[in-house]
């Protein structure tokens, strides 16, 4: 090896502010949606009104909790999927109800799909003892086991085993379930990815893994943090995969009701990466110079919710009034919701110590 | 009474359990078709099948992971680890994890796994495989935590500890598999998590022991007994939720307290159980209440330096006459 300045020594791949052209590495590339109809992919009117509902709402009931947070009404992180809504819609839609999903810290808008109401979400956000886990997740632990939404999770790539595990548990019980593991970009290079494929592949898991590629794990672009092609991982392990465009959600839930039905089938995992684009910072103290507006633009003009309206009008699914009708409604959902966290009690003080054992013996010492 | 090697009373326990019932199921390395990397589940594949009795890839972090979400979905694992050094790699899955799902989903979601293995030094295996963890995993609340040092309560604690509700760590020692002890051979016998045993009775000093520094003390408080020394002995067995009235009791009665852990010293087993003494018995004690621990250097390989390093009876004694004033 020729002998350089050290200076010029190099090991993260430079994209913010590059030295050699000054650019900004982009994020992610979306693959061809799908062009298919709602009829034949099996969708009638009103499960199209429904979707469209669902995303209005995570969108809404997000920019509403951003309000808030910047109001002061809550603290922690606040993460927003702002962006990624037809990932959750499409595959909810296309899964069963009781198949298992569990996700990330970036996790309302599945929280949403999965029965969580606004007023139990917002009041989680909040803190308060009427939110979907009591008040003591917050933003980054919704959860909704009842409607097998096993809830976010914190640490990146650690829930990954654990949906491998809802799964060996399906498989072990017969039960005809699937689990689905929704992970970020950030998570392809965590080590628990890596042995959780092996085992699933290894031991014929019901389960999909699930990248939702928005670009950027945190602030570093997928092709700054990351080697070749995310789905190209499945390669090494003999895993079925695919790639999707998560910006369309007639391409998440056609593709995702093919592999639920073959993994239903089969009992053997799929990797799949949804490609797609968050619209806001990592959290809400991002300043986000990792990324050009342009990007962000270019991504902002086929937004998942517009494309739908798009094609609800035009395909005459429903009139423009009936589209404001089902806007209206969530407005004043999300607002009613923001009220009723705004107002809910804080858990009560004996809350501290109950949730930590079945037996609820709370603590071992004083 | 039945005698029993300690191995075969973890295989009896886990084997009662799983025909108790089908949600039980063990996984881990070699635990299959090897029979086990030390014969804890030699015969479970037969008995039991390829569903029950699993072997898995060299992935602690993975199969970890895997048995928290099975554990959360309605099953009961045990999961073993070949010893509690190499679980470090699954420790985020025990920490972040098995004891955390509970309380951040609000009471949601239940986590009844048992990770279990052996625990600290085995003779001279080097650095990295000869810690002991239990004072460590005993930091994080949402755990149990036994460390038992005889076949009996290997029996007892073990079925309890595979059908508690919740997490639970059951640590045992390569070097103790094939100790034999009398075993109750009472239908169902449970010891109950959480109650330590007075193992030996004596009024002059009371020495605090578990898992493999039990053997320790007795040989220590044999000796001492040669001097008109009677040490009573305390086995916690579980580490959490200790038994922190049967320890009292000894020291109102001895005034003195020895606590020997296989621990490193800082922030360690004995270093809570000194405190916790000091705070509720502070007006029985004739003296300082002392540890025997490992020094809080690494495990070295050379067998001097080894048995330098680790706990010996020779320490106990000197400790012991330390405080006989």
């Amino acid at each position: 090896m020729a002998k350089k300045a050290t200076s010029d020594i190099r090991f993260a791949p430079t994209g913010i502010e590059s030295p050699e052209n000054g650019g900004v590495q982009k994020g992610v590339d979306l693959p061809a949606a799908t062009k298919k109809k709602h009829k034949s992919l099996g969708l009638t009117a009103q499960q199209l009104k429904d979707m469209y509902h669902q995303m209005y709402l995570q969108r809404r009931f997000e920019e509403r909790a951003m309000q808030q947070y910047q109001k002061g009404k809550f603290g922690g992180f606040l993460h927003l999927y702002i962006g990624q809504e037809a990932i959750s819609t499409g595959t909810v839609f296309a899964f069963n109800n009781d198949d298992d999903i569990i996700t990330a810290y970036r996790d309302h808008g599945w929280g949403l799909c999965r029965g969580i109401s606004p007023n139990e979400g917002m009041a989680e956000l909040f803190g308060k003892a009427t939110g979907c886990s009591g008040g003591k997740g917050g933003s980054m632990h919704f959860a909704n086991v009842k409607e097998h939404f096993w809830g976010g999770y914190g640490i990146v790539g650690g829930h990954i085993p654990i949906a491998s595990g809802l799964a060996f548990a399906n498989k072990y019980n017969a039960n005809g379930r699937i689990s689905a593991c929704f992970f970020g970009d950030g998570a392809v290079d965590q080590g628990a990815l890596h042995e959780t494929m092996n085992l699933a592949q290894l031991w014929k898991l019901p389960t999909i893994f699930v990248v939702e590629n928005n670009g950027y794990s945190m602030g570093t672009a997928a092709k700054r943090h990351t080697v070749a092609e995310i789905v190209d991982r499945a390669k090494g392990y003999g895993m079925k995969s695919a790639v999707i465009n998560g910006m369309d959600v007639f391409s998440v839930y056609e593709k995702m009701k093919e592999i639920a039905d073959d993994v239903r089938e089969h009992s053997e995992p799929w990797f799949v990466e949804i490609r797609t684009y968050r619209y806001r910072g990592h959290s809400m103290s991002d300043p986000q110079k990792y990324r050009t507006k342009e990007e962000l633009e270019e991504y902002q003009n086929i937004d998942p919710i517009e494309r739908l309206k798009t094609y609800l009008v035009a395909e005459k699914v429903c009139k423009e009034a009936e589209i404001s009708s089902i806007e209206e409604g969530i407005e004043d959902e999300v607002l009613a919701a923001v009220t009723f966290a705004d107002e809910s009690p804080f858990p009560d003080q004996s809350e501290l110590y109950t949730d930590m054992f079945v037996e609820d013996n709370p603590y071992f010492h004083v | 009474m039945a005698v029993l090697q300690f191995r075969e009373a973890l295989k009896h326990a886990i084997d009662e359990e799983m025909a108790r019932d089908e949600r039980v199921f063990v996984m881990g390395e070699e635990v299959a078709e090897y029979n086990g990397a030390y014969k804890v589940t030699e015969g479970l594949l037969d008995k039991y099948g390829y569903r029950r009795v699993i072997d898995t890839p060299i992935s602690e972090l993975g199969f970890a992971g895997l048995g928290v979400g099975a554990a959360m979905n309605g099953l009961k694992p045990i999961v073993e680890f070949m010893t509690f050094n190499f679980a470090v790699l699954a420790a985020d899955q025990i920490i972040n994890h098995a004891t955390k799902v509970k309380y951040m989903t609000g009471g949601q979601a239940d986590c009844p796994i048992v990770f279990r293995g052996p625990n600290a030094s085995a003779g001279q295996l080097g650095a990295t495989h000869s810690v002991a963890y239990d004072s460590m995993y005993a930091q994080f609340p949402g755990l149990k935590v036994i460390y038992v040092s005889e076949p009996n309560d290997a029996k007892g604690l073990m079925k309890s500890a595979i059908r508690d509700e919740n997490p639970v760590l059951f640590m045992e020692s390569e070097q103790m598999y094939g100790l034999k002890g009398e075993v109750s051979d009472e239908e169902d016998f449970i010891i109950p998590i959480g109650k330590g045993k007075i193992k030996r009775e004596g009024s002059d000093v009371t020495l605090v022991a578990h898992g493999k520094m039990y053997h320790l003390a007795v040989q220590a408080a044999n000796e001492l007994a040669k001097d008109g020394i009677e040490c009573e002995i305390i086995d916690p067995r579980t580490v959490k939720p200790l038994d922190l009235e049967l320890i009292l009791q000894s020291v109102k009665k001895t005034n003195r307290c020895i606590v020997i852990d296989e621990a490193h010293p800082f922030a360690g087993f004995a270093a809570e159980i000194g405190f916790l003494i000091q705070r509720e018995a502070f007006d029985y004690l004739d003296a300082p209440v002392l540890r025997v621990c490992l020094p809080d250097v690494n495990a070295p390989f050379s067998k001097p330096l080894f048995d330098a390093w680790l706990p010996s009876p020779k320490q106990i004694i000197d400790a012991v006459k330390q405080v006989s004033y």
